[in-house]
């Protein structure tokens, strides 16, 4: 509508000598792109290296040969060198290679088994009609709001009582830790939950007069609608699990059974500055893969962030 | 002939609603995985009661009940879906939650951990001395479970007598012949069953070791000298069984169980504690009587909660005002390059948490930090108590505005063109249409993310220890620093340096599980109200 103005204004100019009407130019003048839009890039820019710099630091820093924080710059200034990367993945510091191994372990069964299980439990109440479903619901968000760290004790504790039956799942085994980890199982529920409620039941509806059974609607009907949201979910749980370092580092006391978390966590307390350069090392070779899950699912985060966040 | 009662005809294969065909596949899942969870269930049952675990056998039981009483039969269909993750959250969620209740009500710590028995036996067996004539054995140390925790398993073969039996011992079981061991040269090199301790993994686990008493009888026991030698000496004290008291068999001196503070300890005559071993004993709500009754602990409490309130919210207002206006900023569509802006712009919420605050940690230095090198000043961030809040708001903004931005802009598109276009021809300018037209429409979506995001930032355990790990400490002060918010002070409590009290930090963790739930159920109630308002 504003642009109009401009428009019309040059079309008034006479017709040149060939007898076609005049080319409109449709450009703005300088000064009004720049306080209407020019701005925006300014600031789009500013925003991107405030977002971007802490990476490229990390990557200076695995770069930089020396890998001290005090000889590292956001520009790589002592020259290139892979040193770090060698070092880490040949297994001077620690079974590197071990540790990936296990996080994507860990993150994967973790991930497997919080959205089966929500996935599964997102359809009963949904779907299904039964007494205290409300209040189950809450109940079950309220329990997992309790923070995992503080029952550290009490999970130190119950896996030294399993790991005495079953070895293989107690404590400082990599399978221990995965189990431990899932008592979140249900943390996607209410995005899940919430994703089916906006699928209208009549599609159940249909299915059930067709003869299907609750599991058939739920596994043929239900999920392949769901599936952007089951994505999205995963990589949630998925990435969830990555960060963790807190239990693991009590729980992994076996060097060759810890996670990246805990590994690259340990290192960097061992010496805060000497051991920085391998530490970036390893947290780029750690943030790629996550950053190329993110990138690839960005239209399912972005989309789901606020599906059904404004009404009407 | 009969004719069929139903009115509609129906074409022949296809069913009336409700009546399911049970497929063949069905049906072979169905056997596998009952049979499955019945195998196990056979395999862990033993097991149990060999070890006298209990509870466990009844969980076993509970659980295997359960899943075959939920699948086998056609009823209970929403427990069918809801059955799974259930499982895992009651066990792997709920018992620990339930356990760190219980520990609340102890006097669970670090002097005071197994039983009485556990205790006395501690007591005496440190109390070992070596005599002229005690035996010394070649040590091996071995374990049936974990290398790092025991419990361990002593084997010992009697220098005085290499080619005799070898003989093992635990703090369980006491010391008994053992077949089954590999000797070379007079010391135990393997032995069926247990894995034996290389010299690195004793020194790991040295302290658990030494903690190790087998008794040998009533008045001597095995002490490790070194790893590799034990001895068997002389306890000097016994314990009588009958009037459960120790006594002290140089001196005379008895010793029984005397209150001293909340606990239970072994005191002489005149109620001086003897030893400093104490067991796990049940203290009431003594726990919360000090957490609420302690003017010391109450006050750096409440200041930790004023803190946290500051932080949580000041997290939100600034990750929310940097997401709100690049939203709007980039939200024009005359903007091109804006997709790839935006996945830009995720990165940080893409990027791993702990890795992003060990770097920020970084640039905080005084001396090398980023910050400080590119600005040219030498700010104490991490020193200075306000300094070190300014840094935690810093890094967490950088952490959360992606968040916001993403939900911000989602929000933006879903706001109709026309009520900003009804502004503009009102006359309202650009600004004006942002604060007055715009941004009350997006709170409303927004609201619920906002009160999610506090009560995430309200127990951001991560942050802080990675950043401060709740420091600068004041001056006399050890148990809160400047920037612990409740979460982290719990954690130093049960788990910091000298002296960690896992029953109080449990009774805190409790109170502040509570305050949690409040703000969840204030959260919940506030988004059902602003759905009726949209």
């Amino acid at each position: 509508m504003t642009i109009l103005g401009s428009v019309t204004r040059q079309a008034t100019d006479t017709a040149d000598a060939s007898g076609r009407p005049p080319k409109i130019d449709h450009k703005m003048p300088f000064g009004r792109w720049a306080r209407e839009v020019g701005w925006r890039y300014v600031v789009g820019i500013a925003a991107l290296v405030f977002a971007a710099f802490p990476i490229v630091y990390v990557i200076s820093a695995s770069l930089n040969p020396i890998g001290t924080v005090a000889s590292t710059s956001i520009v790589p200034q002592h020259g290139f060198s892979l040193v770090h990367y060698r070092s880490l993945l040949e297994g001077s510091v620690g079974p590197f290679v071990q540790w990936y191994l296990n996080t994507l372990l860990v993150c994967t069964v973790v991930a497997g088994v919080s959205i089966v299980s929500s996935t599964l439990a997102a359809y009963a109440f949904s779907r299904l009609r039964f007494k205290g479903r409300r209040a189950s619901l809450l109940t079950v968000m309220l329990i997992m709001m309790f923070p995992n760290v503080l029952a550290m004790i009490a999970i130190f504790t119950l896996f030294s009582d399993i790991g005495r039956i079953i070895p293989q799942i107690g404590l400082s085994t990599v399978l221990g830790y995965c189990l431990a980890m899932t008592g979140g199982a249900l943390g996607q529920v209410w995005l899940i939950k919430g994703t089916m409620d906006s699928i209208p039941k009549s599609l159940d509806e249909a299915a059930l007069i067709d003869g299907a059974g609750h599991f058939t609607i739920f596994s043929r009907i239900l999920l392949p609608i769901l599936r952007p949201i089951i994505a999205t979910t995963t990589l949630l749980a998925f990435v969830g699990v990555v960060s963790e370092f807190m239990i693991g580092s009590i729980f992994l006391t076996d060097i060759n059974s810890r996670t990246l978390a805990v590994g690259l966590f340990n290192l960097l307390e061992n010496d805060r500055s000497a051991n920085f350069g391998l530490f970036a090392a390893g947290a780029v070779m750690a943030m790629i893969p996550v950053i190329l899950l993110f990138q690839y699912l960005q239209k399912f985060i972005v989309g789901d962030a606020t599906s059904g966040a404004v009404k009407g | 002939m009969t004719t069929p009662s139903s009115a509609t005809k129906r074409a022949p294969g296809t069913l009336l609603p409700r009546e399911k065909r049970t497929t063949l596949t069905g049906l072979l899942v169905k056997v596998v995985f009952l049979g499955m969870v019945a195998a196990v269930a056979i395999w862990l049952i033993p097991l149990l009661v060999h070890f006298e675990m209990w509870v466990w056998l009844g969980v076993v039981i509970a659980a295997t009940v359960a899943v075959f009483a939920i699948y086998l039969t056609k009823r209970f269909i929403p427990a069918k879906y809801i059955f799974p993750g259930t499982f895992f959250l009651c066990v792997l969620l709920i018992v620990p939650v339930g356990m760190t209740v219980n520990y609340s009500f102890t006097n669970f710590s670090d002097g005071a951990r197994g039983s009485q028995e556990a205790a006395v036996r501690s007591i005496i067996g440190n109390s070992v001395v070596q005599t002229p004539d005690s035996p010394i054995y070649n040590l091996t140390i071995g374990t049936r479970a974990s290398v790092a925790e025991g419990p361990f398993t002593f084997f010992l073969v009697d220098r005085a007598d290499p080619d005799g039996p070898v003989q093992h011992g635990s703090a369980d079981e006491g010391l008994t012949d053992f077949d089954g061991a590999t000797v070379v040269d007079g010391r135990v090199t393997a032995a069926d069953g247990y894995t034996i301790l290389t010299p690195r993994e004793i020194n790991a686990a040295f302290d658990a070791i030494l903690e190790t008493v087998v008794l040998v009888d009533d008045s001597s026991a095995i002490r490790v000298q070194g790893i590799n030698t034990a001895f068997q000496g002389r306890a000097t004290l016994e314990y009588d069984e009958e009037s459960g008291t120790i006594r002290n068999l140089d001196t005379g001196e008895t010793y029984q169980p005397g209150l001293v503070g909340n606990s239970y300890f072994f005191v002489d005559s005149e109620g001086n504690r003897a030893f400093t071993q104490s067991w796990l004993q049940h203290i009431g709500w003594d726990n919360y009587a000090r957490l609420l009754g302690d003017q010391n602990i109450r006050s750096q409490f409440l200041d930790a909660f004023v803190w946290t309130v500051v932080f949580a919210t000041g997290s939100v207002f600034l990750t929310f005002i940097v997401g709100f206006f690049l939203a709007v900023t980039l939200n024009d569509p005359r903007l091109r390059f804006r997709r790839t802006m935006r996945s830009f712009l995720l990165l940080p919420y893409a990027v791993p948490g702990f890795i992003s605050i060990l770097v920020w940690a970084s640039f905080f230095n005084r001396d090398f930090g980023l910050i400080n090198e590119t600005l040219g000043i030498s700010l104490n961030w991490l020193g200075d108590p306000v300094l070190a809040k300014i840094a935690i708001l810093l890094t967490n903004t950088w952490l959360g505005f992606p968040y916001m931005f993403i939900v911000c802009t989602g929000a933006l598109q879903s706001i109709p063109g026309d009520v900003k276009e009804a502004a503009e021809i009102d006359g309202a300018t650009g600004l004006q249409r942002t604060f007055r037209v715009t941004m009350p429409l997006l709170l409303v979506a927004v609201a619920p993310l906002l009160v999610a995001s506090f009560a995430f930032n309200f127990n951001n355990f991560n942050l802080i220890q990675l950043l401060t790990r709740g420091g600068p400490f004041q001056l006399g002060q050890f148990t809160r620093g400047s920037t612990d918010i409740l979460i982290s002070m719990v954690y130093r409590i049960a788990f910091g340096g000298s002296g960690a009290d896992f029953g109080f930090a449990s009774a805190v963790s409790v109170s502040l599980f509570i305050i949690t739930g409040i703000i969840a159920a204030m959260q919940f109630r506030l988004t059902r109200r602003l759905e009726d308002i949209a």
